[in-house]
This record gives C-alpha cells, sequence and structure tokens, in this order.
C-alpha cells in the first residue's frame, strides 16, 4: 500500500511545531517521543504501521480549534483519530503528519430524555453512550461490533452501522447535530436538537467523510426507548440459495426484523468449534431477531417460521428463554474472535443487493479455489453487507499480498452484482485504489470539490479515501504554495 | 380560494420551459446555456425562481424495482402517484410520508419524486421512519457545468467516498439537477390506530407527546391541534400489535385527558400531512423547526392566527397576516421557512433562514463548486 513520501521540510520543522503545540496545550497532551508514537502507528488494520510526527490528546473543542489552527499555519498534516478501531486505515498517520486524537474528550455533555436526545463529546465510546442512558431504559441505536471500544468521533467519520440498522438506520440516521472544528480552527455548530438541520445538508455529508473535512468534537444523537422485549430464531438451510430466498420472503411479507445475519458453512464451523453454542452443520445458517411484546414477537416469529417451514430448514430454533436467545447469538457475536484463533484473516465489508447473496456466494466459493485461500462468509443479510473473512497465514510470505489481491476480486464482484465496496468501515488506505471500479472520475471529482471547500489546503487526513493519483495535484498545489 | 395569494409559480410558467428527454439532453442543455434556470418537477411546491423553466418530466419511469430488496430506482420527473400506486400493489410504501403541496400551495400539476427528493419533504412518520433524505439511496444529477454525476447506490448500506446523496437531497436543484434516484421502500403496515387525548393545552400536549415518543409503542405519528385541544398519537404494525400498543397507551396518555383510539384516522393523517387546517385560510404560512420541548414557550410569542404541532411539537406550522416576519419572534434554536407568501415578502424575508456566517460560506462555497456560473435556481437558497 503506497503512502506519500513524508515532507521533509515539515520533518525539519518539528521542534518548531511541538514548542507552538505546547504554548496552547498541556505538557501531557503533546507526545513526541518516537517510544511513546509508536503506540499510534496504527489502527486494527494492523499490516500497515508508521508512526506519527507527533501526537495531541486535546481536551475541548477550544483546544482542537488550536492545534488546528497551528497545523493550518504551518501546512502540516492532520490524521483525526477517534479509538484507532478502523478496519480501514482510516487513521493510519504518515510520518509528517499530527495525530489529533480525540479519546480524552469523553463527557456526556446533556441528557435530554424528553427531547430523546443525548449530547457528548466525540472521544466517548458508541456503548457507553447507551450506558448513560441504560438506567432510564434508553438507548443509542448503531451498534457496531467493536462497540465497546469504538469512539463516537470514528462512527461519525466512517458512518458506522451494525447488526441492528435494517430497523434503526446508521450513525447518519441517528445524529441531529454536531461542534466541528474545520482544519482553519474556525468552529461550526451544525443542526442541534431539532430534527432537521436547515440549509444544505452538512451534517449528512461530514458524516461518512472519514476525517477529510473537520473534527466532530460533540455530537446531538438521538437515542431510543427500549423495546419490551427481543427475541432471535435460528435458521439452517442446505443451501445459501435457499436462504436467501428465505430472507427475501421474509421481507416480501411485510415482516421488519431489527437483524437478520447470516452465516456460511466455514463460518458455522469455525464458531463452533470456538463458542460451542451447538450450532447445526449445514451449508447456511440464519438468526433473525425480532423486538416487541411477548405477544408481539410470538406473532413475528410465527410468520418468520411460516416462510422459513415453506423452505424446508434443516434446523428451526426459537429461542425459549433469555438463555437460550444467548446461546443462538453466542456463535455470532464471537464469529470474528473465532477466526482469529485459526487463523490471521481480512475482513471485507461490500454491500450487494440481497437478490445477488446467492451468484456471489456461488463465485466468492469459485475464487477461493482459484487464489487457494479459505473464506468465511459472515454478514448482516436484510440489508446486503458481506463481511467475507479471508484466511491467510501472515508468516508465509506472499501470503497477505495473495489474500488483498483476492479481497480486491471480491470487492469488485460486489460492484459488478450492483452493490459497493463499502458497507459501514470506509474507504481508509484499504478500498482506496478500487474507488475507480465503483465511480468514474468524473464521480470523484465532484467529491473531491467538497473537500475543497472545507479543506481548501488538503491537510486533513489527505492520502485516505481516493486513489493517490487521482488527488495529486491538489496535494502537491499544497506544498507547491508553502 | 379566492382568498390565497397569487401563486408565484404559476407566474413563471408563463415563461419559456425546457423539458429534454433525456438525462444526456438535460446535460447538454445545462452545459450549452446562460441560465438562469428555475429547476422543476411538478412545480406544485411554489419553489420557482426567475429564469427559464428546466423540466424534469421528460425524465419518466422505474428503473427497477426489486420488493425483496426493499429498492426502487426510478427516473426524477416520475409523478409521486405512480411510485405510490407501484409500491402499494406490493404492499409496500414510502415511509417517510413525503407531504403534498398542491392544497395548501394552490397549485395544480403532478407532484414528481424528484421534487419530493430536492426539497427533502418528510410527513408526520418523519420521528420514527427517518426523512426523505434518510430513505434516498443514490443519485444521478447534472452538475450547473452539465457533468452527469453519480454518488451512492441501489445498496442500503453504503459508505464508498463522500455522501453527496444527502447533500443533494434538500439541496433544492442548487447544487445539480436530479435526473434519476434510488429508495429504500419499506412494507405498509396491515393496521394503523390512533389515539386522541381530548381536552389537553399546549403545554400538556407537548408533554403528553414526550411520554408516547419515549414510551417502547414505537409511535409513528405525534401531532396537537391547537384549534380543537386534541392531541394524536398513531401506532402502525401488524392487526393484534397495533391494538395491543394503542390499549397501553391509552393507559400512559389517559392522566392527560380523554384518552379514546380510533381505528382508522387515515384522513386525519394526511390532513396533519398536508397542513390542510391552513387550506382555505389567507395569510402567510411558516413552517419551524425546533427542540419539542421548546414549542409550548415559543407558541405565543409567534402570535399566530393558527398553529398546527406536529413531530411531538419539534415541527410547527404558523398561519400569520401576510408580509409578517416570523423569524424576529423565534427566540430558540431552529430555523424557519417562508412556505406560503406572495413574491414580495418571499424577495424580502427569503424563503430559507439564513444561516449564521461559517456555515453560510460552506454552503456558498459548495454551490460555487457544484454551480460554478450561478445559474441553477440562483438566489434560492443564499
Amino acid at each position: 500500500m503506497e503512502m506519500p513520501s513524508p515532507n521533509p521540510a515539515i520533518l525539519a520543522r518539528k521542534g518548531r511545531l511541538a514548542e507552538r503545540l505546547l504554548a496552547v496545550l498541556p505538557a501531557d497532551a503533546v507526545i513526541q517521543d518516537e517510544a511513546e508514537t509508536r503506540a499510534y502507528e496504527c489502527d486494527a488494520l494492523t499490516a500497515y504501521k508508521c508512526p506519527p510526527l507527533m501526537v495531541v490528546l486535546p481536551r475541548s473543542t477550544q483546544e482542537v480549534s488550536e492545534v488546528l489552527r497551528i497545523c493550518h499555519e504551518e501546512g502540516v498534516p492532520v490524521v483525526p483519530r477517534g479509538a484507532g478501531t478502523s478496519l480501514a486505515g482510516g487513521a493510519l498517520p504518515t510520518a509528517d503528519c499530527v495525530i489529533l486524537g480525540v479519546a480524552r474528550m469523553n463527557e456526556v455533555l446533556e441528557t435530554d430524555l424528553e427531547n430523546r436526545i443525548i449530547r457528548v463529546q466525540t472521544g466517548r465510546t458508541n456503548l457507553s453512550v447507551s450506558g448513560a442512558v441504560e438506567e432510564e431504559e434508553f438507548f443509542y441505536a448503531p451498534d457496531p461490533s467493536s462497540q465497546l471500544a469504538c469512539a463516537i468521533a470514528g462512527n461519525i467519520a466512517m458512518n458506522s452501522g451494525g447488526a441492528h440498522c435494517l430497523k434503526y438506520g446508521v450513525t447518519t440516521n441517528n445524529l441531529l447535530g454536531a461542534t466541528m472544528v474545520m482544519m482553519d480552527g474556525t468552529v461550526v455548530e451544525i443542526g442541534g436538537a431539532h430534527l432537521d438541520a436547515g440549509g444544505l445538508d452538512l451534517l449528512g455529508v461530514i458524516c461518512g467523510s472519514e476525517g477529510q473535512l473537520g473534527v466532530v468534537t460533540e455530537a446531538t444523537l438521538r437515542i431510543l426507548r427500549k423495546p419490551e422485549g427481543a427475541r432471535p430464531v435460528l435458521i439452517g438451510f442446505d443451501s445459501n440459495e435457499v436462504a436467501g430466498a428465505c430472507v427475501s420472503g421474509i421481507i416480501k411479507a411485510g415482516v421488519l426484523p431489527v437483524a437478520i445475519e447470516f452465516m456460511d458453512r466455514p463460518c458455522i464451523k469455525a464458531c463452533e468449534a470456538f463458542a460451542k453454542a451447538g450450532y447445526p452443520m449445514c451449508e447456511a445458517l440464519l438468526i433473525i431477531e425480532v423486538e416487541g411484546s411477548e405477544s408481539e414477537i410470538g406473532h413475528q416469529l410465527g410468520l418468520i417460521t411460516e416462510i422459513a417451514r415453506s423452505h424446508n430448514p434443516v434446523e428451526l430454533r426459537e429461542a425459549g428463554d433469555t438463555d437460550e436467545a444467548a446461546r443462538i447469538w453466542l456463535g455470532r457475536k464471537s464469529a470474528f474472535g473465532a477466526m482469529g484463533q485459526i487463523n490471521d484473516y481480512m475482513c471485507l465489508d461490500g454491500t450487494i443487493p440481497v437478490s445477488s447473496l446467492p451468484f456471489v456466494l456461488r463465485r466468492i466459493g469459485e475464487m477461493s479455489k482459484e487464489f487457494g485461500l479459505d473464506v468465511a462468509n459472515v454478514f448482516h443479510a436484510g440489508d446486503g453487507n458481506m463481511h467475507p473473512l479471508i484466511l491467510f497465514d501472515a508468516n508465509k510470505p506472499g501470503d497477505l499480498e495473495t489474500c488483498e489481491a483476492f479481497g480486491a476480486e471480491i470487492l469488485k464482484l460486489c460492484v459488478e452484482a450492483g452493490g459497493c465496496l463499502t458497507g459501514e468501515h470506509g474507504v481508509g488506505i484499504e478500498k482506496r485504489d478500487l474507488m475507480l471500479h465503483q465511480y468514474t472520475e468524473a464521480d470523484l471529482e465532484a467529491q473531491l470539490k467538497v473537500k475543497d471547500v472545507f479543506d481548501p489546503k488538503w491537510l486533513l487526513n489527505p492520502a485516505k479515501v481516493f486513489p493517490l493519483s487521482v488527488t495529486a495535484s491538489r496535494r502537491t498545489l499544497k506544498l507547491a504554495a508553502e | 380560494m379566492g382568498a390565497l395569494p397569487p401563486n408565484p409559480q404559476n407566474v413563471w410558467t408563463k415563461k419559456k420551459m425546457m423539458t429534454p428527454g433525456s438525462e444526456a439532453e438535460l446535460a447538454e442543455a445545462v452545459a450549452g446555456a446562460s441560465g438562469p434556470f428555475s429547476i422543476q418537477g411538478g412545480g406544485t411546491r411554489g419553489l420557482a425562481v426567475e429564469g427559464e423553466v428546466l423540466s424534469s418530466r421528460g425524465l419518466s419511469g422505474v428503473e427497477l424495482y426489486e420488493p425483496g430488496a426493499l429498492t426502487l430506482v426510478v427516473k426524477a420527473g416520475t409523478p409521486v402517484a405512480e411510485v405510490e400506486a407501484l409500491l402499494a400493489a406490493q404492499k409496500q410504501r414510502l415511509a417517510f410520508e413525503p407531504m403534498d403541496h398542491r392544497g395548501l400551495l394552490g397549485t395544480d400539476g403532478e407532484p414528481t419524486i424528484g421534487g419530493v427528493i430536492a426539497a427533502n419533504v418528510s410527513g408526520p412518520r418523519r420521528i420514527q421512519a427517518g426523512a426523505a433524505r434518510d430513505h434516498l439511496l443514490g443519485v444521478r444529477f447534472v452538475d450547473g457545468s452539465g457533468q452527469v454525476v453519480k454518488n451512492g447506490g441501489r445498496v442500503m448500506k453504503n459508505v464508498t467516498g463522500y455522501d453527496l446523496v444527502k447533500l443533494m437531497c434538500g439541496a433544492h436543484g442548487t447544487l445539480g439537477v436530479l435526473t434519476e434516484v434510488s429508495l429504500k421502500v419499506l412494507p405498509r403496515a396491515e393496521a394503523s390506530a390512533t389515539v386522541t387525548v381530548t381536552g389537553v393545552d399546549l403545554p400538556g400536549a407537548v408533554r403528553m407527546m414526550s411520554a408516547a415518543l419515549g414510551s417502547p409503542y414505537d409511535v409513528t405519528g405525534a401531532a396537537y391541534d391547537a384549534g380543537t385541544y386534541q392531541a394524536h398519537v398513531r401506532v402502525e404494525g401488524f392487526q393484534d400489535s397495533a391494538a395491543y400498543r394503542s390499549a397501553k397507551l391509552v393507559e400512559l396518555l389517559s392522566p392527560f385527558g380523554l384518552a379514546e383510539v380510533q381505528e382508522d384516522a387515515g384522513d386525519l393523517w394526511q390532513g396533519i400531512r398536508d397542513v390542510s387546517a391552513f387550506h382555505e385560510r389567507a395569510g402567510d404560512v411558516w413552517r419551524i423547526s425546533v427542540k419539542p420541548s421548546d414549542a409550548a414557550d415559543l407558541a405565543p410569542r409567534l402570535e399566530a392566527e393558527a398553529l398546527q404541532f406536529d413531530w411531538g411539537g419539534g415541527l410547527i406550522w404558523a398561519l400569520v397576516p401576510e408580509g409578517t416576519d416570523l423569524r424576529a419572534r423565534i427566540n430558540v434554536p431552529g430555523h424557519a421557512t417562508l412556505v406560503r407568501a406572495a413574491q414580495g415578502t418571499r424577495a424580502r424575508l427569503g424563503v430559507f433562514q439564513p444561516q449564521p456566517g461559517p456555515l453560510a460560506a460552506i454552503s456558498a462555497g459548495l454551490r460555487c463548486q457544484f454551480d460554478p456560473r450561478g445559474i441553477l435556481n440562483p438566489g434560492l437558497m443564499g
């Protein structure tokens, strides 16, 4: 993966930059020692590492503003960082950048149950947002797998989803307002506690912009009252096609489950070995969860099992109580851990139209043989967001490269099937060079024009999202201007 | 309808109109013209500006509809009625419940799906299902230099690159002319039940709607009519489920007033959606978006002739004497849109609320990038 070479002029100015940053931040908020900056050399895409020039850990919007103003004046690139859980390399540094970590900004600023909102500093973790309103029976809906660790700042940057977004939407559908610091230090307030921010939908374009348009320091989020109850059903099939047809049948029947999770045989096998959840050995397994009162749950599960039975399932297991519900979820929730036990793996994130599911799974199976690497599939079937896990051996020379080439082919397949490169992880560096498979240069140019408005000097996370060749003139313009 | 102000839409539609028959023709027309253009779908939403009318009505038809994937791809000039009929045949719908502006504005013509999206038009269900922008999966549009651009796609989860889909929704054609939109559709509920609470004043109604929206009963509408002192709370779903939840809501809401269930209140919600209470009345109409709990204190300050509250109090429709600058009376965060007024008032006060400096600069920057010649609905949004 190519990254731009560091600008020697910036490296030479490290001392002056540190001095200026220390004038506006407490001493413990500026990290410049090489041994300590190494802790920030990568995010959860650990195959790529590069210690940054410096790390700053501000505690307030005001401090973030000071940092950005100084970096803007000095012409130093800034890579914003939430909790560093990106699987796409969204927070990967360059040697000449300042990492701006928001982890110390984790306060709840306002909880307003009457208006069903919470306002937080964005360094707060996803799960602890729900935690802050849990006693009052409320929750924050987007639930990425990394929710214990990941920060709201990163959720906003990547427009994170989760298992329950079929019903509740992703981050952008639950974000009502933001305090954002622009690269030149200007602080802007967008939206608030009212449902629709006025003017152009700037909140919509900031969410998912991967830290390239500004640094969101505070967010107003929509919270919801918890449903009365929830219960899953587990259904096994002897082919992916039939499982796919069952999903489509359920949706057509007017049932809208909160989650429809799909696992294929390799994934079932690995999860079973790891978590011993008692899953049946079959080709495809669905976990479908519905919500409501006891009688509402019963009615919806009745409709779902009726449709499932018409597809001759090899297994159909309704959770009778909370213990059984937990056992049904146990395997799925440990899928990634299970894979990590047996192999190194790369987790992909393409989305496909639900109707293409059988075709895409069959092609992935064929490609697995061609590349000589195993794949396990686990994904959110209701919305077509796939997570193929390609297994490889990091210690075997060439295996990572083969894995990456295989992954790229799977993502191209998703695009050909009418889908997209990434459903919830973001582009980062990982899918950057595939962007021209989904979009034309003119399509990308329209996106670059947005960045030109928010960050004319192209200093915020500049080497991400777009192929380097496409952004080269803009990034070098910045260097030439100095 | 004699009492209504002259409809500005009709003033401009007498002028020249261009109706390209394809996206390529539209792109060519924009590239070759010097403008300015007044972008129009069905011309029912009263947002015309001075200039040659550029109509999307020549771009009509369904590109793809997969009920099992909840996905619809449709050309921008397709009539909303056609889309709704197509979905209804599969027991599905546009869950954001777009308002029909014709009755309120005295316009005629066929509303188009492109117009709904360009103006981000949503109805009472917005509080639960989201706005139009939350159901928009992808767009194709022609920017101000005549370049065709696509963004997003047809799948429900997509974070590939910047979300220009949201940016285009609610841009009112100022960043580009929509040619095609992809939408997430949802199952139509089997049943609907409305709990009506009678004899409740505004502060009580806002607290009551807040209690309903903060309950686990999945409320899809919460509105208050200040004229009749009635608040309405809607639930939807399977028959038994709607009955169960409406009964629970009657229990929950009875302390606020006399609470009763209405089984089929479709006309009531359509009236709330389209603000039918103001249809035959003269005066300017404003649409105000605020934090729901601010509604009760704000309402008397508006000195309005009539008020309607939707979204649990967060959406206020106000009928005021012609020429009133309502924004000057609003002292809480939010914004106000001038939906119906004479041309002079619209020109003087602006349809959309002016934004604070830094946001206005970003918006102006975006307009300049996407429409460098300033020919797409110039002046409409700032």
